[in-house]
Parts: structure tokens; C-alpha cells; sequence
């Protein structure tokens, strides 16, 4: 009886050692993945982005021809450095919690007389949301290497961050996925994608501290809403409605769990 | 007239590193729009640097270079203050200069 | 006539010019020296041979003192950072051509004397392939090459 037993350990010893070298494959592709992300970052066309969104920060337009420049982000009228890292945050003037997308849109309603229906349905990569995206280019800039410092003291921060962590396990459209299906567990990988956890704070801070980011795939410069509704379309749930509150929860929960990690907007990715 | 582009120039140790990123499509002139025609051809095709005043750089780019082109190199000497001129041309004939100061 | 090695020379002919006081017959007596027509024959070559003929290369010949920095594997093929170093002396022009592109030539640097011979960009590759750095210096030719796999990534992130 002792053959089997042989070939058993036998059989293991090979296993492993097919399994050390495809995970040095793995190691050396992964190393070459970095290294490639790496060196990406130097020269990043989202600049060019933020110059455009400096420029339409200040540029006055709607029927009130004004600029965005009394626009309160959270720290008061104007104050653009910083904001973005302590968004998104309850807002009195308008009662809810919102994100940097849906300020803008308040801001652009509020200051501009901008009626904001069209821009809010148009598609993200038509000229009418070109503005929002190059502005949070612009203002995630404006907050690179500073903590996230977003608030859960206010109650509807609380419950803005309570759906989100809902709506990140609901399982919905026709395949049952939910954002956890993907980012619910530690270590997978989507081909050579790694997926982060989002749950923790390491995982949520990938995210979270790396978009609005210039996407090299598509040339592109993508919004945090944009990224979120590319993913509600990989999971073939129903578009979501621009800067609504299912979108500005999904943040609220990814900007909640990334509480002190430093924001490196605007980011670059694959 | 075309998009400004970034340059960044920075002297340090006798070399000035210049970094310039371009706003252009780049359109390679193979892909299909969505009626399956094709999009033409659409690149800068030459590229021309100058350091106060004299050439340094010149290139000559093809539709292979990525959209939003992005260029660095040094050049030996330089000091901060120095003007660093970029002109691109494309194949459509637009043409955009940008300048920047060494700091 | 429209290679890059007659453009300085024209320089030359225009400073040689001045000084006799002929710059004042116009540029029109001067063929224009501010940017030679645009290789058309060496963009538009397929191969590599091809492109090498084009550009007036030949068959240049391998050299250890070429060094191409780039990552292994690009994420995606639109945009694949590409450090060209060469340590030849008198190095004029850098290329940078890939394999298996449609057209192989994706970029030419024309350098003076100041400039470190070095240069990055970034280029397209369709796919997987050999990148080939072609430098010119003292008016002879040489190459190193490199293969960059490119691979399909995954969703967004």
C-alpha cells in the first residue's frame, strides 16, 4: 500500500512546483504591469484637463453670466483647494449630502441660472458634460497629497454612507451582480486587473484617491460619476441617473473607508 | 486654433529636462466610426523645440505616436530663465507654438 | 533629397549665405530649412526593410550601447512609454519603430550636439511586438530591440 502513498507525495511535489513557477510568471507579470503603471504617471494628459477646467472655473457663462467662482465645495465660496478631499459632505444650503458632480450641478443651477436637465442626461462623453468632467479634473487637482477628510457626523452622512454599503452588496440585473461580486473580496483579478477590496480602507483608498483619472485605453479623462456608471454597465444594472443619490452613496461609502489616505488625483489608468 | 500643450522645464546640475505634453488626437487614420466609415488620418507630423532662440529638437511623427502626445529629453546647459518654444504642425496643416520659462 | 542629414547642411549653406549678404535674395533662392518635407516614404513603409531603405539606413547593425527602457508588458497598446538612451558617440537621430505596426516608423528625433542622446515618448502598438531603436550617429546606422507584450487588461480600473 505504500506505492499510491508514493505517487500521492509525488503528484503534490509536481503540483507545487508547477504552481511556484506560474507564480513567478504571475510575480514577473505583475512587476511588469507596475512598471508600466509607473511610468505612465510622468506626463499625465489628465493636465491638460485641469488647465481646461481652471479656465471654465472662471469662465462666465448661463443666463446669469457668471463663474463658478463663489461655488462652495464645502469650504466655503470659492475655496477650491482642499474640497475635494473632504467630499462628499451634507450641505446645508441644499439639505442633502452630495458629491463633487452634484455640486457643481447645484453651483452651475444656483450661480450660472444654468438649467442643468439636458447636461444631466447627456452622455458622459458628449460635449455637454465635457465642462463637469475637465472640472474635476481641475478640482481633484486641487486637492492632490492631502488626506481624505470626509465627514460621517451628520446624520444623512451617516445614512448616505449606510446605502452605500447597502447598494455595494445588492445583487440586482440579470446576472445577480452586486459592486461585491467584483470588490467584495481580497486578492482577485479580473485578467490582469487586481480587483481591490473595497470594504477596507487600503482597497477603497485604490480607488478612491486614483479618479477622476485619464484613461489611456479609450483617451479619455473620466469623472468619478463616470466611473461609477461604467460600473453599473459592466454589471448590466439600469443606467443610473447622474449625480442621484445611488451614486453619491456608492462615493460616500468608497470615500468613507478611504479616511486618511492621500488623494492623488488626477489619476492615470489602463 | 489648436489646443495649448504643457511644457515643463526645469534646470538642474548644467541640464535643463524639458517635458512637453501635447492635446491632440492623433487619429491613426485605420479606425471606423460608427457607420463603418473611416476616420481620416489626423497627427502632428513635426516637431520643432527651441532653446533660447535655437533649435534643439526637431522630430518627424507618424500616426504611432499615442493621442496626447507626450515628449522629454535634456539638453546639456541651459540655465533657469531660459525660453523653451515648441511649434507642432500636423498633417491637416494647423499648427500650435507654446513657450515656457526654465525654472 | 529630403532626408534628414541634408537639413543641417542646409543650415550650414544659409549661415555660409549671410555672411556673402545673399540672404536678402529671399528664402525662395534658399531651399527651406525650416522643416524638410515630412519623411512620407519612411512613415508610410510597411516593413521593417522597407522603412530602413526609406530612411536611408541599410542594414544597420546591432549595438550593445543602445538601450531601450520600457516596461516588459504595456497594459494597453494605445499608449506605451518608451525611453530610447543611446551611448554611441555623435549620436544625430533616434527612431523608434515597431515591428508589427501597420507602418513600422512611429517616431524620429533629429538632435543637436546639446541635446543628452536620449529621448521618451510614447507610441501606439497594435500588438505584442518588437520595438527597434534606430540611431544614427556619425552618419552610420545601428539598432537594439526590444519585445513589449501588450495585453488585453481587464475592465477599468
Amino acid at each position: 500500500m505504500r506505492a499510491p502513498h508514493i505517487k500521492a507525495s509525488l503528484f503534490v511535489v509536481i503540483a507545487l512546483a508547477f504552481s511556484v513557477s506560474s507564480q513567478a510568471q504571475q510575480d514577473s507579470t505583475s512587476a511588469g504591469i507596475e512598471a508600466y503603471r509607473e511610468a505612465l504617471q510622468d506626463g499625465n494628459p489628465a493636465d491638460l484637463y485641469v488647465d481646461s477646467g481652471a479656465e471654465i472655473w472662471k469662465k462666465k457663462a448661463g443666463p446669469k453670466e457668471a463663474s463658478l467662482e463663489k461655488c462652495d465645495l464645502g469650504l466655503g465660496p470659492g475655496k477650491v483647494k482642499g474640497a475635494y478631499a473632504q467630499l462628499p459632505r451634507y450641505f446645508k444650503d441644499t439639505n442633502k449630502v452630495q458629491d463633487l458632480e452634484s455640486r457643481l450641478l447645484t453651483c452651475m443651477e444656483k450661480l450660472q441660472g444654468v438649467d442643468t436637465t439636458e447636461i444631466v442626461k447627456a452622455a458622459f462623453s458628449s460635449p455637454k458634460k465635457a465642462d463637469l468632467v475637465a472640472l474635476s479634473a481641475y478640482i481633484s487637482a486641487e486637492s492632490k497629497g492631502m488626506k481624505v477628510k470626509v465627514s460621517l457626523a451628520h446624520p444623512k452622512e451617516r445614512q448616505m454612507y449606510d446605502l452605500g454599503r447597502r447598494l455595494f452588496y445588492y445583487e440586482a440585473g440579470p446576472y445577480d451582480f452586486a459592486c461585491a461580486t467584483c470588490h467584495g473580496q481580497d486578492g482577485k483579478r479580473i485578467r490582469l486587473q487586481d480587483l481591490p477590496y473595497i470594504p477596507s480602507a487600503e482597497g477603497a483608498a485604490k480607488g478612491w484617491t486614483t479618479w477622476p483619472a485619464y484613461r489611456v485605453s479609450s483617451g479619455q479623462m473620466w469623472s468619478m460619476q463616470w466611473r461609477i456608471n461604467d460600473c453599473f454597465r459592466q454589471q448590466r444594472f439600469p443606467e443610473p441617473i447622474y449625480a442621484s443619490d445611488v451614486t453619491v452613496a456608492i462615493s460616500s461609502f468608497m470615500a468613507g473607508n478611504s479616511n486618511g489616505s492621500v488623494m492623488q488625483t488626477p489619476g492615470i489608468k489602463r | 486654433m489648436a489646443n495649448p500643450m504643457k511644457i515643463r522645464a526645469t534646470n538642474k546640475d548644467g541640464i535643463t529636462e524639458i517635458k512637453i505634453l501635447m492635446n491632440h488626437e492623433m487619429e491613426t487614420g485605420q479606425r471606423k466610426d460608427a457607420s463603418g466609415n473611416l476616420i481620416p488620418a489626423w497627427f502632428i507630423n513635426e516637431v520643432n523645440v527651441d532653446l533660447n532662440g535655437k533649435s534643439v529638437l526637431k522630430a518627424e511623427w507618424g500616426p504611432s505616436v499615442s493621442k496626447n502626445p507626450y515628449m522629454a529629453f535634456k539638453v546639456k546647459g541651459g540655465k533657469a530663465g531660459d525660453k523653451v518654444v515648441c511649434t507642432w504642425t500636423d498633417n491637416k496643416g494647423d499648427k500650435r507654438t507654446d513657450e515656457a520659462t526654465v525654472s | 533629397m529630403n532626408t534628414n542629414t541634408t537639413r543641417f547642411d542646409r543650415r550650414q549653406i544659409l549661415k555660409a549665405a549671410s555672411g556673402l549678404g545673399l540672404v536678402a535674395l529671399g528664402t525662395s533662392m534658399v531651399p527651406s530649412m525650416a522643416f524638410a518635407a515630412w519623411n512620407k516614404a519612411a512613415f508610410e513603409a510597411k516593413g521593417m526593410s522597407d522603412t530602413y531603405n526609406a530612411l536611408g539606413a541599410g542594414s544597420p547593425s546591432n549595438s550593445n550601447d543602445i538601450q531601450i527602457v520600457a516596461s516588459d508588458i504595456a497594459e494597453n497598446g494605445a499608449v506605451v512609454p518608451v525611453t530610447a538612451v543611446s551611448k554611441i558617440p555623435n549620436t544625430e537621430q533616434i527612431s523608434i519603430l515597431v515591428e508589427k505596426n501597420p507602418s513600422a516608423l512611429a517616431a524620429l528625433f533629429d538632435l543637436t550636439a546639446d541635446v543628452v542622446p536620449e529621448i521618451t515618448t510614447r507610441i501606439k502598438m497594435g500588438q505584442t511586438s518588437n520595438v527597434t531603436v534606430l540611431v544614427k550617429a556619425g552618419g552610420k546606422y545601428y539598432t537594439a530591440t526590444k519585445e513589449i507584450k501588450v495585453t488585453l487588461g481587464g475592465c477599468g480600473g
